[in-house]
């Protein structure tokens, strides 16, 4: 196979790039934490050069990044890094939304069923594993988990047994 | 010399072989499965490196991120998918020799050329480590604010991906280091009045965020639908006749490998990609390359081998990671409580010579395992990414709660694997804010003692010899592609 062809390939791979307002998407996000950080160096004190206060190192990098936010702002609007969100974007969006279910019921109830839940959800769909492949497979990594962390490492973990 | 000697006794310690083992085993499985790369597991394994003895540790994490090399060259031959980013270049002739039934014949050379090419650095890491090591003892808060930034700017343009968004993201990492208390003034900076907030963030959720979690929020989105079917390989022995014929990209690799792994920003990538090149330009029949050519499957893979070794020279005698792998490297050391940085030499030889002895012991373990043992690893490319996904996340969630016991950091890793998804998605790599972040306070209190010993005059940065040539080498370095571009224009013009 060739060089070019490969390339093609791998470009193919990946989903089509999302156009300019991402671009200043990007740039507008990246700015409002550069000038967050001016605000904020500001309000903590440069002091002077012979004596630096808490905020000139924050102060000096917020001009970098909201000055370089800028530029991108301006002439980085043809760039095709960034990726377009698809419909798979979703599966994303509900993985995070496991995630902060699990960390906000652990430590209530330990890590047993949320993790048994969580990889269940992975599995079956995020992942269209089959059913039984689901069930032995978060079934088998939690039981793995409890040797490992409880029984051996002796981790102290929040638990239900 | 002597520690050299002593830290032979250091890794033949049962336990040390041991997490050398686990280690090259652990990278040489992430390497052979595509996805997670050598810095996102070494990331998500850096709890269990709290309870562990810091040369175990970092001997392990160390085999994790040379062992990967290895591993990635067995996708990128018979799958045409290459495991990691180094291992790209080796799929124009390695699946080219697969596809004629040589797939042995690829994989042995590539091994071989690992070995030598990882063998030849650590011999280079044995030699200069402790040279330069020795003349870093004499720099000053000016030298090390020169190199910090020298190290952050050039990981941050070299790296792929675009450069202003590189920049920006290393701008960020740095912000992101100042959050806490300010060890001059003993100000509270961008705590926002929370508690948790109060001593900063801490470097491992942020590390497993960006890195682990937000590489597997990435791979959700199915990028690789198509199942594809491995080559069978019994074994891999390349002939006599191919030996010879990779004899010299093995040797240019290694040499090219080894200087562009010290550079910050270069490492394993780069150097892949130039030793291909190199090796290409040299070639009587250039037009061989990408049909099949052994020369172009062992000049990168002994090249990024032996830039993964030397890559730990600027850590550990100067204390400057040279890229993002390396900036994880730094964190495992500093939660060990041991600084990284000239010292390390005097201060800890058991760990200095221990962590570079035990890559002569890996690279013969990794030996063993590539050659005879490569149908094993084949097989292991038939476990489906969606298995291993709830798997990953569980060692991630559950391994940042026991650092601390605290789970405001579940949710710290959580919001940091939200933003490095969104970061690969707009084309931001996350990467060089890692790379800042550890160096943030570094370079900030270094920043800081120079404005006091220069009497407040910046200029003072300048007219030091030794920072005021890492100075003129950045500005350099930095002008040239814009130069380059100058000189085409005008070319183009006329």
């Amino acid at each position: 196979m060739s060089e070019a062809a490969l390339q093609e390939q791998l470009a193919a791979d990946r989903p089509p790039h999302a156009g300019p307002s991402s671009q200043l998407g990007a740039a507008i996000v990246a700015g409002f934490i550069g000038v967050g950080g001016l605000i904020g160096s500001l309000a903590l004190g440069l002091g002077r050069l012979t004596q630096p206060g808490p905020g000139l190192w924050p102060f000096v990098v917020s001009v970098v990044v909201t000055v370089l936010s800028i530029v991108l702002a301006l002439v980085g609007r043809r760039g095709t890094d960034t990726e377009k969100f698809s419909r798979s974007s979703v599966l994303t969006a509900v993985a995070v939304l496991t995630l902060v279910v699990f960390a906000a019921v652990l430590p209530l109830i330990g890590f047993e069923i949320p993790s048994l839940l969580l990889a269940f959800v992975w599995l079956r769909f995020l992942g269209r594993e089959s059913w039984i492949s689901s069930v032995v497979t978060s079934v088998g990594t939690v039981a793995a988990f409890y040797v490992l962390f409880v029984l051996v490492l002796q981790i102290p973990l929040p638990r239900l047994i | 010399m002597g520690g050299l000697i002593d830290g032979f006794g250091v890794v033949l310690e049962p336990a040390n072989l041991l997490y050398c083992l686990v280690g090259v085993v652990i990278g040489m499985l992430i390497g052979v499965l595509p996805g997670l790369g050598p810095a996102a597991t070494i990331a998500i394994l850096l709890p269990i490196t709290y309870g562990v003895e810091p040369v175990s540790a970092i001997i392990m994490l160390a085999g994790i991120f040379y062992g990967a090399q290895y591993g990635g060259t067995i996708t990128s031959v018979l799958l045409r998918l290459p495991g990691e980013a180094s291992s790209v270049v080796t799929v124009f002739d390695g699946f080219a020799l697969a596809k004629q039934g040589r797939a042995g014949t690829a994989l042995g050379v590539a091994a071989i050329g690992s070995f030598i090419g990882g063998t030849v650095s650590i011999i280079g890491l044995t030699l200069l480590a402790p040279v330069v090591a020795g003349v870093a003892l004499d720099f000053g808060p000016p030298e090390y604010a020169a190199l910090s930034l020298f190290g952050v700017l050039l990981v941050a343009t070299v790296g792929n991906g675009g450069r202003l968004k590189a920049v920006i993201a290393a701008g960020l990492g740095l912000l992101l280091a100042t959050v806490g208390r300010d060890t001059f003034t003993g100000a509270s900076r961008f705590t926002f009045d929370s508690l948790n907030l109060a001593d900063g963030i801490d470097f491992v959720p942020i590390a497993m965020g960006l890195f682990g979690l937000g590489e597997i929020l990435y791979n959700l989105e199915e990028r690789h639908t198509k199942q594809h079917e491995p080559v069978a390989v019994a074994n891999a022995w390349p002939s006599r006749a191919d030996l010879r014929q990779a004899r010299g990209a093995i040797g240019r690799g290694s040499v090219i490998g080894f200087v562009l792994g010290v550079l910050p920003g270069g490492g394993a990538t780069l150097s892949s990609l130039v030793a291909y090149a190199v090796e290409k330009r040299r070639a009587k029949q250039p037009k061989r390359f990408g049909r099949g050519a052994v020369e172009g499957v062992a000049a990168p893979e002994t090249a990024n081998n032996a830039a993964a070794t030397s890559s730990f020279i600027p850590l550990l005698t100067l204390g400057i990671p040279a890229n993002a792998t390396m900036a994880l490297m730094f964190g495992a050391l500093l939660i060990q409580g041991i600084p990284p940085g000239p010292q390390l030499v005097s201060e800890h030889p058991d760990l200095f010579w221990g962590v570079i002895n035990s890559m002569y012991l890996g690279n013969i373990l990794l030996l063993i395992m590539s050659i005879p043992l490569v149908g094993l690893f084949v097989k292991i490319l038939r476990v489906r990414p969606a298995v291993l996904a709830p798997i990953t996340v569980l060692i991630t969630l559950l391994g940042v709660y026991t650092v601390a016991n605290q789970v405001f950091d579940i949710f710290l890793v959580i919001v940091f694997g939200v933003v490095g998804y969104l970061m690969k998605k707009f084309g931001f790599e996350p990467g060089p804010l890692v790379l800042a972040f550890v160096l943030g306070s570094v370079m900030e209190t270094a920043v800081r003692q120079s404005l006091l010993i220069f009497g407040g005059n910046p200029a003072g940065f300048f007219t030091r010899p030794i920072s005021g040539t890492i100075l003129a080498a950045l500005i350099v370095v930095l002008a040239l592609p814009a130069l380059r571009l100058l000189v085409k224009r005008q070319k183009e013009r006329v």
